[in-house]
């Protein structure tokens, strides 16, 4: 895909995040929204998957270790064809496939279930180990929160694929400095991040713009020749990104829209698109 | 008379993953710097490249073995009772149990025999813990030939199990030809009309020891050992609860939500008789050597038949 379809297919995934939340009356549209352009680019550019054959065991693995942000990864699914849109307005609903977080039992497309905090890069590091110790290609991607890292499971699995020198596993931190107390500096700062990365044994990548496509590219191209250790992409983004109301509000952690501020978001983002098939 | 021979259960576990890991090639071994203590070192000898040792982190060394599992293998965590059930219970209800993934939990020094390490080692809540997780079998072996048997038995299930063994060894009370393992299946190894002792784990000995000793005073015990606490043999309690009409239990394990609690509930619901619980009654353990604290616990032959008998008068 081109940066012009992954710019497109990102607004529709921001649409289906919204969708899925609104319709829900619950749900975390901030932290979603904020790793929106990462969704995409995983879903439709990095990752060697197949929507009709979710179950491959050769492929790549993506384990949402911010498991609360599953609309953003429902929404990317949904685009990419693993089920149809039309479910996004199910979520949360009973009897519906997509849970409030993740559930590898019910979703297709989904590889690991997730939620508690920092319990998700372990499920991680274990596949990338998986592939190590029976020589197989496939690469694990794991996307944690900058307020996620303070769970202290993560240094030790971060310590672990360190160790162990996984370099088929990428983890990816949305840093978009928020978390449901507050600004993550303030509640129990997690910064430095990188050099804590760089001190478990990490390759580190800081994306300046995590919500810019063409940083991600770099960062990501970067990873793949990343050899004997582990790579981190600490990648800042603004939480409630294309949204204005949303952004860079704590309060929209896990808030969902009414049908007012639906209207006007969606008309926001519809103009985005107009903007993006202008070009 | 020749001695009995003694095995502690956590050495069944590494010498039954020697076994298991010769034929199958997808079993993978993790501990959390306690190879040594749990016998996965016999199996890290054996097979070194398929010994993960995670450290001392047991909640990641949970996720990872999910991570694995993901992946079509079939690891076997393994640390102590109290670092797994206790310290590891969320990791393992969210990351092993609500998926149902594959993965064997091994979990050695359970209950108070672990001795001389004192309360904070010794788990008598892992059994109620582990219970409550849908999907989770849990097998607590009496013995040696249990133990080889259970862990052979869990590699063949598809879907999560936790292993209880001991660091005590213990008398060897299942070998004979016509020995059967059956996951959910209770073992009535003492025919008796006048009262039912329901043991798990080491306390199957000492439930044998008692009938014996309620023998000489005229007292017909029948002995039942479960050795599958979850799913729990129902029938084969009800059946004991309507031929005896008492029914005691014993496990060295709270008496709270352990064996003695899975039973008073299948019987509550189905055949409402006597039950007396012998186990930890609400407290923390101490510092002992383990054949003496079983014996202040009330845990032995001894101790059981004083119960029993208390109970049936």
């Amino acid at each position: 895909m081109n940066k012009l379809e992954l710019q497109k297919t990102a607004n529709e995934v921001r649409k289906g995040i919204l969708t899925g939340v609104h319709a829900a009356k619950a749900g975390h549209p901030g932290g979603s929204l904020s790793a929106a352009e990462m969704f995409t680019y995983l879903y439709f550019e990095e990752m060697n998957i197949d929507p009709k054959n979710p179950q491959d065991p050769d492929r790549d693995r993506f384990v949402l270790s911010k498991g609360h942000t599953a609309p953003g990864l429902y929404a990317a699914l949904a685009c990419r064809g693993y089920f149809p849109k039309e479910d996004l307005l199910t979520l949360r609903h009973i009897g519906s496939h997509l849970q409030g977080h993740p559930c590898v039992a019910h979703t297709p497309g989904i590889d690991m279930s997730s939620g508690s905090l920092g319990q998700g890069i372990s499920a991680a590091v274990g596949m990338a180990l998986s592939a190590k110790m029976r020589k197989k290609d496939y690469r694990v991607y794991t996307l944690l929160g900058d307020g996620e890292i303070q769970e202290g499971q993560v240094w030790e699995a971060a310590m672990f694929a360190g160790h162990r020198k996984l370099d088929n596993l990428v983890v990816i931190v949305d840093n978009n400095g928020l978390q449901i107390d507050g600004r993550v500096a303030d509640v129990c700062s997690p910064y430095p991040i990188d050099s804590k990365f760089e001190a478990f044994g990490f390759h580190v990548i800081n994306v300046e713009d995590g919500n810019d496509f063409d940083q991600i590219d770099k960062a990501m191209k970067e990873a793949r020749t990343v050899k004997g250790q582990p790579t981190a992409i600490v990648m800042k983004t603004i939480k409630g990104k294309g949204v204005s109301f949303m952004e860079d509000q704590a309060s929209w952690h896990g808030t969902a829209p009414n049908d007012e501020q639906y209207k006007i978001a969606m008309e926001e983002l519809d103009k985005v698109e107009e903007g993006l098939c202008q070009q | 008379m020749s001695a009995v021979k003694k095995t502690a259960t956590r050495e069944s576990y590494g010498n039954a993953l020697v076994e298991l890991g010769k034929e199958h090639d997808n079993l993978v071994v993790l501990d959390a710097d306690l190879a040594a203590a749990t016998k996965t070192g016999i199996f890290k000898k054996e097979f070194p490249d398929r010994h993960i040792d995670c450290g001392i982190a047991e909640s990641n060394m949970m996720g990872i073995a999910a991570g694995l599992a993901s992946t079509g293998m079939v690891p076997f965590a393994s640390t102590f009772a109290m670092f797994a059930a206790g310290r590891a219970f969320e990791q393992i209800r969210n990351s092993i149990g609500y998926p149902h993934l594959n993965v064997k939990i091994g979990a050695t020094h359970a209950g108070i025999s672990v001795g001389e390490d004192g309360a904070t080692h010794q788990c008598n809540e892992d059994i109620a813990l582990m219970r409550t997780i849908p999907g989770m079998t849990i097998i607590n072996p009496a013995d040696d030939v249990e133990a080889r048997a259970a862990v052979k038995a869990a590699y063949e299930m598809d879907g999560p199990v936790y292993m209880r063994f001991g660091r005590l060894a213990v008398p060897v009370i299942n070998d004979n030809p016509d020995y059967k393992f059956e996951i959910g299946k209770g073992v009535l190894l003492k025919d008796g009309k006048d009262v039912t002792i329901v043991a798990t784990g080491l306390c199957v000995n000492s439930a044998l020891e008692a009938a014996e000793l309620l023998a000489a005073d005229g007292i017909d015990a029948q002995v039942i050992n479960i050795h599958t606490i979850k799913p729990i043999d129902k029938e084969i309690l009800i059946a004991a609860a309507k031929k005896t009409g008492k029914i005691v239990t014993v496990e060295e394990h709270s008496i709270i939500g352990g064996l003695g609690g899975a039973v008073a509930e299948v019987l509550s619901e189905n055949a409402p008789a006597l039950l007396k619980r012998i186990g930890i009654k609400d407290v923390y353990g101490e510092s002992g050597p383990a054949v003496a604290l079983l014996e202040k616990y009330g845990l032995d032959g001894k101790g059981v038949y004083g119960s029993v008998k208390e109970f049936i008068k």
